[in-house]
């Protein structure tokens, strides 16, 4: 049996659809923080199913949306480099910047190797001793560790010329920064997969300090319903707290060996958000210890450019204060075909996910 | 890049596991699991296994859905 039929059930979803408009009494705002959520949110068309009052918007949990143009910049430069193979994640690719992108690089010869995990990458490595091969790191505690079983294993395996350019980051303090940046957010559909790593202690501070319900969603429509009719309960009895729904998933311990791996190879440190600039411990980087295969080490960052003035409203979108549909280059200026922003790049960009399944109906 | 997509282990070996979603199947690498076997479902990300699926959590999460389904057929116009 195939659990995940059994959450995207149709009768399922009528009977919360009919429970949520039983009790939805107010007007509730709640932001899913992962772009998964986003993009199963929009192919399943559950903004149109849900009764008016209630609002879902996006936030800053598309690793590829909140990257910087700096990074995107650096491994850039990387990739023009003799002797250097960049094997990244596809997403990235098509991420405009600097009037270029990685795509557009790969097309004019720069060694651009897609792949879908860390693993090719080592693979690349061990393959072509005479290059060096650096490894586009980001992505949040889902794929962080991952990358730190990568690099302790091109240790295991001796391959010194392997690299990684870290852009990792990690969820908390960005929920903090949505907070504090002023929100009328009144509760959170929180991240699974990160929690899936992490357990569910990350997020106590949101109820805690600022009085906002949390609860940890799966990403079919069943789950995700089920989850917001959870949040409705929440702020109806005006009693927030951390709620797992995704619980096939997320235990509260989270896994350890994961987390433990992870804690081995990175340290917290500052790291730069599209949306917020620079978040305080909200990043992750290689221990002194793993140092010689960081490629920001080894291989230092071009001088910084001045960015070039965009209309793009991808970061106040990220930051949950407006919506795709706000931006005067949406589906204009602006389409999947033709990204002017991050957003609208990634298939789990707030921009992306409304243009495919909006502008189709 | 924050999906994980639910796979069936098939066969284990060296660290990793030969997982099937629908007619494919991909190598995964186990080594952010322990104690996995053939015919766990796991999470896969990025190609490493990163938590196994709890059947027996995923049926009681189901259970409570269609309940609701029964008290509102049982008294209807109440929720309490
Ligand atoms: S539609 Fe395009 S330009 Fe506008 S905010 Fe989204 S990504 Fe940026």
């Amino acid at each position: 049996m195939d659990i995940s039929k059994e959450f995207r059930e149709r009768g399922r979803v009528d009977i919360l659809l009919r429970q949520i408009r039983q009790e939805a009494t107010e007007k509730y705002i709640f932001m899913e923080v992962c772009g998964g959520h986003t993009t199963a949110i929009h192919s399943y068309g559950i903004p149109g199913l849900l009764p008016g009052s209630i609002n879902l918007i996006s936030g800053p949990g598309c690793p590829v949306c909140v990257t910087s143009e700096s990074f995107l910049d650096h491994a850039i430069a990387l990739s023009a480099m003799p002797g250097i193979l960049v094997a990244t994640f596809g997403d990235l690719l098509r991420v405009p910047g600097g009037g270029t992108s990685l795509e557009k690089e790969k097309a004019a010869g720069a060694s651009i190797i897609v792949v879908y995990s860390i693993n090719e990458a080592l693979d690349l490595a061990a393959k072509n001793k005479d290059k060096m091969v650096v490894f586009l790191a980001i992505g949040f505690e889902t794929t962080a560790p991952g990358t730190a079983a990568g690099v302790l294993d091109a240790g295991k395996r001796g391959l010194a010329n392997f690299f990684i350019l870290s852009a990792h980051k990690i969820m908390p303090p960005a929920m903090r920064a949505v907070v504090e940046g002023g929100t009328n957010v009144n509760g959170f559909i929180c991240p699974g997969h990160v929690s899936a790593i992490t357990g569910s202690g990350i997020y106590g501070f949101l109820p805690d300090d600022f009085g906002i319900g949390c609860v940890i969603s799966g990403f079919e429509p069943v789950d995700i319903l089920q989850s917001v009719l959870m949040l409705i309960r929440q702020v109806n009895r005006k009693d927030p707290g951390v709620e797992v729904q995704y619980t096939r998933a997320v235990r509260p311990e989270g896994n350890p060996k994961a987390m433990n791996i992870m804690k081995q190879v990175f340290k917290v440190s500052d790291q730069w958000w599209r949306g917020f600039g620079t978040i305080p411990g909200s990043g992750l980087q290689l221990k002194p210890e793993y140092e010689k295969s960081d490629a920001g080490k080894v291989f230092p960052a071009p001088p910084q450019r001045q960015p070039v003035e965009s209309l793009c409203m991808c970061g106040s979108i990220l930051r949950g204060t407006h919506t795709p549909a706000d931006c005067p280059l949406f589906g204009t200026g602006c389409t999947p075909a033709d990204p002017a922003g991050a957003c609208m790049v990634s298939a789990e960009g707030a921009c992306h996910a409304f243009h495919k399944y909006t502008m189709s109906l | 890049m924050c999906l994980s997509i639910p796979v069936r282990i098939v066969t284990i070996e060296g660290g990793f596991a030969t997982v099937s979603f629908g007619e494919n199947t991909y190598r995964a690498s186990l080594q952010l699991l322990e104690g996995m076997k053939p015919g766990d479902y796991v999470l896969l990300h990025a190609g490493f296994a990163i938590q196994k699926l709890d059947r027996q959590e995923a049926e009681e999460t189901l259970r409570l859905i269609d309940e609701m389904q029964d008290l509102s057929d049982g008294k209807s116009g109440s929720d309490q």
